[in-house]
């Protein structure tokens, strides 16, 4: 998966309150619409929107238990998500890392030229 | 709506503008990240950028001297990067004393890009420990529920 170009699931934890629904999805294994709805401070519709975009996104996915229809994390997904987040902030930390060994590495060779010309003069 | 954003940042013993110039000359991006940059440090220059067998183009978006520095890339070779498609990578520079830099970098996803740096400031201030943060704890909840 390339968590660069997946917008959908972009979209989907990129929302606040959708973070907040999500973890109290993760947070509790099943549960239903009205039940969060009774949890978060937005509307019983406002948790159905959200609950659909991150079932869109692969983050959740629901069944029918009796009348009432639960929602679960699909925790492969998830894993996924976090792994690939850590690996792109693993990337940046090497690149940064390089650029500070050759700035420090350019700034120590423009001190020695510094000395050299003062040594000349 | 707000995309999802990767905030990272270093110390660096070396003045400004030596920051300013590892970051942005040509050759000195070809050796921190990616393996072949034909690039224009100017707003709105287009290049190119490879990395092994992947590679896309890119776009200049801000260069202001010694402080700040963005473009817009794509992972999709062909692609041309533009508001909806593509990445944003931000680097700020900001002194500390006359020999330290503090090195941050931001890239986020295309959502962001509509936003005003008044309503991100905003985004970011909210949500502080950011994306690591709020995904390692889902994680943390996530392996407790497996276990149990």
């Amino acid at each position: 998966m390339t968590v660069q170009t997946d917008d959908e699931l972009w979209s989907a934890i990129g929302d606040p309150s959708r973070r907040r629904v999500l973890e109290l999805v993760v947070s509790n294994e099943e549960v239903s619409a009205s039940w969060l709805a009774g949890r978060v401070p937005f509307s019983r519709q406002a948790v159905s929107k959200h609950l659909v975009v991150l079932e869109r996104a692969g983050l959740i996915s629901r069944r029918r238990r009796g009348r009432e229809v639960i929602y679960q994390v699909e925790a492969d997904r998830l894993d996924q998500v976090t792994r690939a987040m850590a690996e792109l902030a693993a990337q940046w930390d090497q690149r940064l890392a390089t650029i500070k060994r050759l700035a420090e590495a350019a700034h120590a060779e423009n001190n020695h030229a510094a000395n050299e010309n003062r040594r000349e003069l | 709506m707000p995309g999802l954003a990767i905030e990272r940042e270093i110390l660096i013993e070396a003045p400004i503008e030596v920051v300013w110039r590892t970051v942005t000359d040509a050759d000195q991006l070809s050796q921190w990240f990616a393996d072949r940059v034909e690039l224009v440090v100017e707003p709105g220059a287009r290049g190119f950028m490879e990395f092994g067998d992947q590679g896309g183009p890119v776009v200049v978006e801000t260069v202001d001297p010694p402080n700040r520095f963005s473009f817009r890339w794509n992972y999709a070779r062909g692609a041309e990067p533009g508001v909806g498609n593509s990445m944003l990578v931000e680097f700020t520079l900001t002194p500390e004393g006359e020999e330290r830099t503090r090195l941050r970098v931001v890239e986020s996803g295309h959502e962001l890009l509509a936003w005003t740096d008044a309503e991100k400031q905003r985004y970011a201030d909210e949500h502080t420990g950011g994306w690591g943060g709020y995904l390692d704890r889902l994680a943390t909840l996530l392996a407790k529920h497996q276990s149990g």
